[in-house]
């Protein structure tokens, strides 16, 4: 009862925050340059396959964590 | 409904619970949709409506519903329903008052305030638990922006590292839909989480009354009308504080816009998974400061941002001299006379805010104002650019227009 601030739930916060928080707009603004970025299109107008996949595996990432955050909400775990 | 002690002192508390809801709701709507806004990734009325049926789902998600108020802040034995009336209508006014000033500012913290006045008339000092008071409410209110200044402004450099040479309206097209994702799932966790902050208060104040017995769930219709005066408030959209939090600070593009919402939506998520409770005006606030620090040449005013610091320390003595008078006045005088207060401190209020409106037709303007030396010497710090000091007001650069 002495302490007045939680230093170890507080640090969790940031750590996990910086992983999650930052991570997956970073993972995103990745899926968005494979598609759209510099050579995403080759000579013939068409996207190269390796860049699509990377693309979906961003965003399903993405979509993931958005669908884990709905059943934490769910479950009252915050 | 047996043997209720004081009826007409209960409803009037239920009613008082159930306007509190209200201005909840639409104080707090602009955490969720003002960067959504602003980016205009969502069309205004588009995105109260997608915040309204959020919350309004979200407060049938999850129902563990505890029957508490401001619990480890004040003492649960001195809780009456005098008090918890005093509390609340000390936190709607503390709410309106706010919301006149264009202020995003707690709803939580209002209450909190509005029930620590009270208590403080109704018992004396005895009665709050100041240690729980500085730990849980005052350095929080410190402490947030800061967690969510760090997450969104490394997020926001992040993004743009990544998509620096991808032509803008490829951006926006794109990040349009995370950002709405990420701002959906605010919307959805402040249904659950505020909608059962009035739940609970209603159940108190029914166990407290009689009307129900000490271990009884939730009523139906308590659930019920509480869903729907959040959902009522946040369609409502408090359009003044939208304004403030999505153009005030920072000007926001799509790319800034995923960045703060995605890290609004972790660290309340994450703050609640680790038992340190952080306010979600707050954190919305810092993520929108942080996207404006994470890009390069953006400009974040900073004086804007002080005034509302201020306003988060007045919060709990503000609400709470509220709360107290109102304790004193419904001992004096009846609870008719607190909600007559109420409805005339309400319609002063929005009077008040008539004088210059605010609504979903210019929630976007430019936002006036020059620019001030506050700004300019932080924006110079995080640029790492001093010649930005030596810049008058007149010929500071624009950020970068986006469309």
């Amino acid at each position: 009862m002495t302490g007045f601030i939680e230093w170890g739930a507080l640090g969790k916060i940031v750590v996990v925050g910086l992983i999650v928080g930052a991570g997956l707009p970073a993972l995103f603004a990745v899926g968005v340059r494979s598609l759209a970025g510099p050579g995403s299109m080759n000579d013939v107008g068409q996207r190269p396959r390796l860049r699509i996949a990377l693309a979906l595996a961003c965003f399903g990432v993405v979509l993931g964590a958005i669908v884990t955050a709905i059943v934490i909400i769910g479950r009252g775990g915050h | 409904m047996g043997n209720v002690t004081d009826p007409v002192l209960l409803v009037i508390v239920v009613v008082t619970a159930l306007a509190f809801d209200f201005t909840n709701g639409f104080h707090d709507t602009g955490n969720a949709m003002a960067t959504s806004i602003a980016t205009r990734a969502l069309k205004p009325r588009q995105a109260v409506l997608l915040s309204a049926a959020l919350n309004m789902v979200g407060a049938f998600l999850s129902l563990t519903v505890a029957a508490t108020i401001a619990k480890g802040i004040v003492d649960s034995g001195v809780i009456t329903l005098d008090v918890v009336l005093g509390g609340l209508v000390g936190g709607i006014v503390w709410n309106l008052v706010t919301w006149v000033l264009a202020i995003p500012s707690s709803s939580s913290h209002a209450l909190v305030g509005g029930m620590v006045g009270a208590v403080l008339a109704a018992s004396g000092t005895d009665g709050v638990l100041w240690h729980g008071l500085v730990a849980k409410v005052l350095i929080p209110a410190l402490l947030a922006p800061v967690v969510a200044i760090i997450v969104s402004s490394v997020g926001t450099r992040l993004v743009f590292r990544s998509t620096k040479d991808v032509p803008q309206p490829e951006n926006d097209r794109m990040f349009r839909w995370g950002q709405i994702g990420s701002a959906s799932l605010v919307s959805l966790a402040h249904g659950t989480n505020d909608a059962q902050k009035s739940m609970g208060i209603i159940l108190l104040a029914l166990i407290a009354g009689g009307a129900v017995g000490q271990d009884s769930s939730v009523p139906v219709w308590v659930i019920i009308s509480c869903a729907l005066a959040m959902a009522l408030g946040t369609y409502t959209g408090g359009w003044r504080v939208i304004r403030t939090l999505g153009k005030g600070l920072v000007e926001l593009e799509t790319r800034q816009g995923i960045a703060a919402d995605a890290s609004t939506a972790t660290v309340i998520l994450l703050s609640s998974h680790f038992g340190y409770s952080l306010s979600t005006t707050h954190v919305a606030t810092g993520s929108v400061l942080g996207s404006g620090v994470g890009k390069k040449g953006a400009h974040v005013r900073w004086s804007v941002a002080g005034r509302m610091f201020t306003a988060w320390l007045v919060t709990v003595p503000a609400a709470g001299s509220v709360g107290a008078a109102c304790y004193g006045l419904d001992r004096l005088a009846g609870p008719y006379v607190v909600f007559a207060f109420l409805l005339v401190a309400a319609g002063a209020l929005y009077g008040w805010s008539r004088l210059r409106p605010v609504n979903h037709s210019n929630v976007n303007d430019a936002w006036e104002g020059p620019s001030d030396v506050a700004s300019r010497i932080g924006e110079s710090i995080v640029d790492h650019d001093p010649t930005l000091l030596s810049q008058a007001p007149e010929d500071h650069p624009e950020p970068m227009a986006q469309r």
